[in-house]
């Protein structure tokens, strides 16, 4: 890129300044310094970092090809992102009360925390869901619930993202039904299902079925959607909890782009083409505390997938080339030391997430490692994402840390280091081999220790944690409480629910449901049927376990 | 030679956030404890037989789901119900400062919160574990 005359004269300069260095006294804090996950960063970053970059191949124009730049031509000019913070707790009630308190301070998108007997499959009266019921995300048995957790939010208007996986086709099937309630056709309704089944056996742990019957339920939604829900993304694709977890940046990037790699080759292997299932898949990132590096992981994530998809998937729409992605501020770099720390911590990494030209972001609240967010906190943590947005500033031209040589060069890196993961999960015999052997989950676990030790070694400086540490600590936060009679009524409402429906119409639907898993016939059209016909998730779940078997991993660290 | 401290370390409930444990269980581990990882959807039936079983010392419970006012002192119960009081309960997660007092007077052990060094796990077992100990160390 630049003349042999321009390098020679870097170089010489370059080596002029590096001999001043040395005869500095005292130079550098650390022998070494590195990103949060390890990769070295020079004390020094010029054109002779970025040497052999082809602008046109690798950076391109804001919303073409490769879209390191961003997936639109006018990024936030255009349109903002989605500001959509992640709420549930307790009963359907409590959070529908949530989502209006959100959009009433200028939330622009809902997104749907479930409790943990919901994620598993169970009803609020199963005996294992005891201690559970609404605990860390809203109880939902059956459409019902959902009715109530939408009541007066029109869901032709609104976008709402449900953090679902192994049960993901039954809440699509609820979320159909409760907008054909609300008079919205399903070619309407937007919004997301998450179905990454993939990353909870690697890192999320909520899983039910075994992954090869989990992969054709969500061919089963693909083909669906495709053909009846234009406007929905029927998975999202998840890097958030292999980071949680205890995954490197590059880890992040690479395991889960491999697992979007292995969804588009099951719709592949389903019959679907390409082109028709690709445009409506997404991706969901964490944004962590080293700045530089998450912004570096985001832009090289979008260069990778258009690259795979064009060259590899041979996709010809440019929409299919395109990674539509949302963010989370990183949780695990939350403390229980000083909380209100974690406001400054979620704004750095809040805006390291519209740096990277994220789609849509959810900003932790500060109490987050005490219980779930309060009101007060969850307001402040939806007014960081405003300030970023509003008086920052940074928003008003797309990826403006383009071409700043320390950026391209980590973006090249992360991307290196990407590829060399994508060559030897291949080399293991693909992602479902790599889940089998526990791969992906050791190599997470092995970085997390080592981060484990870093901190306990003050190699890395957690302000509050291991540096500048306060001996006696009040905590000033309102913590939200879930009452134990939110458990009780739950467990009264799904039990009189079922009381109350026309049985021989639940027992036909879960029947249909039945054939239709055992066979070759998409599952999502009976699903529809039973959710419509009020039965419960749990027995929903029940019949397809009865067909398909349940997970169960082996215990190990 | 004393014998070397046993734990159970198990996930109850439906939780499936295991980096905690599986952290602790590594560096228990490389202390010279030894750890016997149940894993994932633990009961607590099935944690308290199988500590007794295993004749350990300890158990360690993670729960960050918010259902440890139900799980821990359930554990807690059955191991009183078994003759099991000998072992020590304690454990870490999200857990509010207000339900660790609560749980400390329901007999729970320490309650370790986000952040904590994994040295200081260590050093609380190596304090709190031999004065429960049924029988004189074996030598």
């Amino acid at each position: 890129m630049y003349s042999e005359e321009f390098q020679a004269k870097l170089k010489q300069q370059r080596k002029q300044w590096e001999d001043a260095l040395t005869r500095e006294p005292g130079r550098c804090r650390r022998d070494a310094f590195t990103t949060l996950s390890g990769a070295p960063i020079q004390g020094l970053y010029t054109p002779a970092e970025i040497e052999g970059a082809d602008y046109f191949r690798d950076l391109g124009l804001p919303g073409e090809y490769p879209y390191t730049r961003g997936i639109r031509r006018t990024m936030y000019r255009g349109r903002l992102w989605t500001m959509r913070q992640f709420s549930g707790f307790g009963a359907p009630r409590q959070t529908n009360e949530r989502y209006r308190f959100l959009l009433r301070h200028g939330q622009t998108g809902l997104s749907v925390a479930f409790d943990l007997p919901t994620l598993m499959g169970r009803d609020s009266d199963d005996p294992l869901s005891e201690g559970e019921v609404g605990k860390c995300g809203v109880a939902v048995d059956s459409l019902r619930d959902m009715e109530i957790l939408f009541d007066g939010i029109d869901l032709g208007k609104i976008t709402t993202s449900m953090t679902m996986n192994g049960p993901a086709p039954i809440f699509l099937a609820m979320y159909v039904a409760a907008g054909e309630k609300q008079g919205v056709p399903a070619a309407q309704l937007a919004g997301t299902c998450q179905t990454d089944i993939l990353k909870e056996y690697i890192a999320q742990k909520e899983w039910i079925f075994p992954p090869a019957p989990s992969m054709r339920l969500i061919v089963d939604m693909m083909a669906f959607c495709t053909r009846r829900m234009p406007k929905y993304n029927y998975i999202s694709i998840s890097g958030y909890h292999i980071r949680e977890a205890g995954a490197t940046a590059v880890q992040e990037l690479a395991f889960t782009l491999a697992d979007g790699f292995a969804y588009v080759e099951a719709g592949i292997r389903g019959g679907l083409p390409v082109d028709e299932f690709a445009p409506r898949l997404s991706f969901f990132f964490n944004s962590h505390l080293d700045f530089f590096e998450e912004i570096a992981k985001f832009r090289a994530a979008r260069r990778i997938w258009a690259r795979r998809m064009r060259e590899k998937y041979q996709a010809r729409k440019p929409e299919s080339w395109l990674l539509r992605f949302h963010t989370q501020t990183a949780g695990c770099s939350l403390t229980a030391q000083q909380p209100e720390n974690n406001i400054a911590r979620t704004a750095f990494q809040g805006l390291a997430a519209v740096l990277g030209g994220t789609q849509s972001l959810h900003t932790n609240s500060m109490d987050e490692t005490w219980a779930l967010p309060g009101e007060k906190a969850v307001k402040i943590a939806l007014r960081t994402q405003q300030i970023i947005a509003h008086e920052t500033g940074v928003t008003h031209t797309p990826d403006p840390l383009g071409g700043s040589y320390f950026v391209e060069a980590l973006t090249n890196r992360m991307e290196a280091e990407a590829e060399k993961y994508f060559a030897e999960i291949e080399r293991r015999g693909g992602v479902l081999k790599c889940i089998e052997d526990g791969f992906f989950q050791k190599e997470i676990a092995r970085s997390a220790f080592e981060y484990q030790q870093a901190l306990e070694r003050k190699e890395r400086i957690h302000v509050g944690v291991n540096e500048f540490v306060e001996e006696e600590e009040t905590l000033d936060i309102p913590l939200l409480k879930i009452d134990e009679s939110v458990a009780r009524e739950q467990v009264d409402g799904v039990r009189k629910l079922r009381q109350s429906r026309d049985g021989a119409k639940v027992k036909g639907a879960l029947e249909a449901l039945r054939r239709a898993a055992a066979g070759t016939e998409n599952t999502l059209p009976r699903l529809i049927d039973c959710v419509k016909a009020y039965a419960t998730e749990g027995e929903i779940v029940n019949v397809l376990k009865e067909v398909y078997g349940e997970y169960r991993e082996p215990a190990w660290f | 030679m004393e014998r070397k401290i046993r734990v159970v370390l198990a996930k109850p409930g439906l939780d499936g956030h295991d980096r905690g444990l599986k952290v602790v269980a590594t560096a228990m581990r490389d202390a010279g404890f030894e750890v016997i990882y149940l894993g994932l959807r633990q009961t607590p039936a099935m944690i308290a037989e199988a500590a007794i079983q295993e004749d350990a010392d300890a158990i360690g419970l993670s729960i960050l789901s918010g259902a440890h006012m139900t799980l821990f002192p359930r554990t807690r119960q059955l191991l009183a119900e078994k003759g099991a009081e000998h072992i020590l309960l304690f454990g870490g997660g999200i857990i509010p400062k207000e339900d660790m007092g609560d749980l400390a007077k329901a007999g729970v052990g320490r309650l370790f919160g986000p952040g904590t060094p994994t040295a200081e796990i260590i050093a609380y077992l190596k304090q709190a574990v031999p004065g429960r100990r049924k029988e004189a160390p074996v030598v």
